[in-house]
């Protein structure tokens, strides 16, 4: 192709260029975001329908009181993640965010290992009033509720 | 009082965003309406006041006026001047009125240098200016009014968050602004160019300063803002997809089509409607990022307000300009008559494939940002993130790079790819050797690509000088060939990053010694500190590369008390080879403290490659404007000598 195209046909062929490659960009974008979105999960959800190991997902819950312990080489933490209704052990090697702590709620970034332990890469903790991770927003609302008919 | 000034400058900018909208449009039927004459210096007005109501509400910030109600959220009497003057623009409001200070200025500037497109398309650009402007002004006024009084004056301030209490604030939000608000422009040529058919490639020199202009900015701000996230976060990542940086990724995007796209318009009369299109496509990604950051659907360190009415009132204004804009672009496509001729082998056939792949990374971008909340409108919680983003855009990326070595060597109109074959040769051979000596070491294969492709580039981006006279080279080539060298050493440091970067995370006692890779790193203490708004452990270290003189860190955790939070500061030293990141975390029951090192080789060459693509930018604009100004200079003096001659 090293003459000129028609004048009528170039314009064509350019917007047809375009499409193709926006078309193309739309099916790996759809192809991609099946396999690699990353769900969320609640402990329940987790424990009733458990992603399969080595996907990655997101946990969310409350950090459990009297959870969290320190492994001898004292970097890595194990704590469990529970919406009250399921517990979801995690191990997690690295340096927890400022506000991470028992009773609070808590995002782990990761995936579940085959002995059943969800292998955190990255934690999401609340930050301050104005930064929590998009999920637990609704999450501690929720939790908030359910204490309370718990206590009831 | 000066936030009443300011109220009152913000206001009468408006009602003149009014007026210049309406002599604009009269001027589309007659050009010599009173009205219309004008707009141009009501443009002009129109961005000093509100430059006013923005040094106004600066001010307020440094005078730390608790009975203004955003200083009152905002700042804090204990915080240092630095911040409190950025902290003007530190919350929704006060960014908010920088986007349209921003706007109104960029619309001013137009209106009182632009002379070289006609009239009529100069004044239906001004009133598409003033129709943006108008739907931010009345967002500002009716729903983020910056300058609310607060009844009784409370006794101080809740503080400044403190992650964003940085120099960073200072420079990274205005650079920012004024690349996603220049693009504006951009639009604004295409809205008055479509209205009065005057796509022509002397539009295209009249647009391409500006969205040079931009781009600039754009590009110096994302560079700077993937810095700032890298030591102030303390992760050790400089780029994580994150919807907010997608925010500022999707305009440069398009913003780097648009200003290759208008190139090709400028020098071959071709790609006319493409052009146009990429215009209005470059700032609406500006304004979906405006929703995304400031709508509060997004929860970041970026999101200042969650306000859902802000967010339905962005979408609307969203809604009406891309609408808008592209109703007159389907209006008038037809009248954008076929561009020039060029074979697939040519500059214009590459600079073809450079638009096609950036839009393609566009939408890969795009829809990856937009699904997380296409699908929490459906029920599903689901987070995108790097194992997406990576490879789904490397498959745009990294061919497109291949052309950026071949695209600047052709010649325009037709070319042949045998005349330039051996100049590729030496690069070609380098990339490829890269690849193979790499390839033995366990490197991912996108990474490994990278590194092959970075070494190519290298070389290859630097032909276009081979054999040329470097004294008389003008400046646009030497910008073009120094932003295309940046692109090839960000892409190394990038790769190389991913590559080499090594890391650990240990336990150790004061007067332990930590190995990592080249660097050997004595802990020696950890005191306390205390700083203005915080108090804070500072761990001090000693590094010593293979053996060198040691260089001292001091990472630290800090702990904030208005409002009260604690952040971890890094602490970074640079070596020409690269960089070793230092964070210190807490300290665990049995007394030894956490500390997460890391060492990037050449990280650094990112950011030095974005500010070499900024900077060739900046000289090809130069070379454009000073060109330009050339022209005008010998146009009025035969004007002059006609005028003379005639009398």
């Amino acid at each position: 192709m090293n003459s000129p195209i028609k004048a009528k046909h170039q314009r064509l062929v350019l917007v047809l260029v375009a499409l193709a490659a926006l078309i193309g960009a739309g099916l790996l974008a759809a192809w991609a975001l099946r396999s690699q979105a990353s769900y969320f999960y609640l402990p329940a959800e987790m424990a009733a329908n458990p992603p399969e190991v080595g996907r990655a997902v997101r946990l969310g819950g409350m950090v459990e009181a009297g959870s969290i312990k320190r492994d001898t080489d004292g970097v890595t933490i194990r704590f469990v993640i529970t919406d009250g209704k399921a517990r979801v052990p995690v191990r997690f090697k690295g340096i927890v965010p400022d506000l991470f702590k028992e009773n609070s709620g808590a995002v782990a970034e990761g995936k579940r290992g085959a002995d059943g332990v969800f292998v955190a890469d990255n934690l999401l903790a609340k930050h301050d009033e104005k930064y929590v991770p998009r999920e637990m927003k609704d999450m501690t609302a929720g939790q908030a509720r359910q204490t309370v008919e718990e206590t009831k | 009082m000066i936030a009443t000034l300011g109220l009152a400058a913000l206001w009468l900018a408006a009602a003149l965003a009014a007026l210049q909208l309406l002599g604009g449009f009269l001027a589309l039927r007659s050009p010599e309406n009173p009205l219309a004459m004008a707009v141009r210096p009501i443009a002009v007005v129109q961005g000093g006041l509100v430059a006013v109501a923005m040094i106004c509400l600066v001010v307020v910030f440094c005078q730390t006026d608790l009975s203004v109600l955003l200083v009152a959220m905002n700042s804090h009497s204990a915080k240092p001047l630095l911040y409190k003057f950025a902290g003007a623009w530190g919350n929704h409001e006060g960014s908010m009125l920088l986007w349209v200070t921003i706007m109104a200025m960029a619309g001013g500037f137009v209106a009182l240098v632009e002379r070289r497109l006609p009239e009529p398309t100069i004044l239906a650009t001004l009133a598409a200016q003033a129709f943006v402007s108008l739907g931010f002004y009345a967002f500002l006024l009716f729903a983020s009014n910056p300058f609310t009084r607060l009844d009784p004056v409370p006794v101080e301030g809740q503080g400044l968050n403190p992650l964003l209490q940085d120099p960073g604030l200072a420079f990274h939000p205005p650079t920012l602004y004024i690349g996603y608000v220049g693009l504006s422009i951009a639009f604004s040529f295409a809205v008055g160019a479509l209205l009065t058919r005057a796509v022509s490639p002397t539009f295209a020199r009249a647009m391409r300063p500006w969205v040079l202009g931009a781009w600039i900015f754009l590009t110096l701000g994302i560079t700077f803002g993937s810095y700032w996230a890298y030591y102030e976060l303390g992760w050790g990542g400089w780029w994580f997809w994150d919807p907010v940086e997608n925010a500022s990724l999707m305009p440069w995007l398009a913003a780097t089509a648009l200003l290759h796209s208008v190139s090709v318009l400028a020098a071959r009369n071709a790609l006319r409607a493409w052009t146009v299109m990429l215009g209005v496509v470059a700032f609406s990604m500006s304004m979906v990022g405006t929703f995304l950051v400031r709508s509060g659907i997004l929860i970041s360190v970026h999101a200042f307000a969650v306000d859902p009415t802000r967010g339905q009132f962005i979408l609307a204004l969203l809604a009406i300009n891309i609408g808008a804009a592209l109703t007159i672009f389907a209006l008038r496509a037809a009248t954008v008559t076929e561009g020039e001729r060029f074979a697939l082998t040519s500059r214009e056939g590459a600079l073809v494939f450079n638009n096609v792949m950036l839009t393609g990374a566009l939408g890969i971008v795009l829809i990856g940002t937009l699904y997380p909340l296409v699908a929490e409108t459906m029920g599903a919680q689901v987070s995108v993130g790097p194992p997406y983003f990576n490879p789904a855009t490397a498959i745009f990326v990294l061919p497109m790079l291949v052309v950026l070595a071949i695209g600047p060597l052709l010649r325009w109109r037709r070319d042949s790819m045998g005349r330039i074959g051996k100049l590729l040769l030496a690069p070609l051979a380098l990339g490829v050797v890269a690849l193979g000596l790499f390839a033995l070491q366990p490197i991912h294969l996108l990474p490994l690509l990278g590194l092959g492709l970075a070494a190519a580039l290298v070389v290859a981006t630097l032909i276009p000088l081979w054999g040329r006279n470097l004294r008389t080279l003008k400046l646009p080539t030497w910008g073009m060939v120094m932003a295309h060298f940046g692109v090839a050493l960000a892409l190394a440091g990038m790769a190389s990053d991913s590559a080499f970067t090594s890391e650990k995370l240990v336990a150790a006692n004061v007067g332990d010694k930590v190995e990592l890779g080249p660097w050997s790193i004595t802990f020696d203490r950890v005191e306390p500190v205390p700083g203005p708004n915080w108090t804070a452990l500072e761990a001090t270290l000693h590094a010593s590369y293979a053996g060198g003189e040691p260089i001292e860190l001091k990472p630290q955790a800090r702990a904030f008390w208005s409002p009260p939070q604690p952040t971890t500061e890094s602490a970074l030293a640079t070596r020409w080879n690269g960089q070793l990141y230092t964070v210190l975390g807490e300290q665990a029951e049995d007394g030894r403290w956490q500390l997460r090192l890391w060492w990037k080789p050449f990280v650094t060459l990112i950011w030095l490659g974005g500010m070499l693509v900024a900077l060739g930018g900046f000289l090809a604009l130069l070379g454009r404007v000073a060109s330009d100004l050339r022209r005008l200079v010998a146009i009025d003096k035969i004007a002059y000598r006609r005028t003379r001659q005639g009398r």
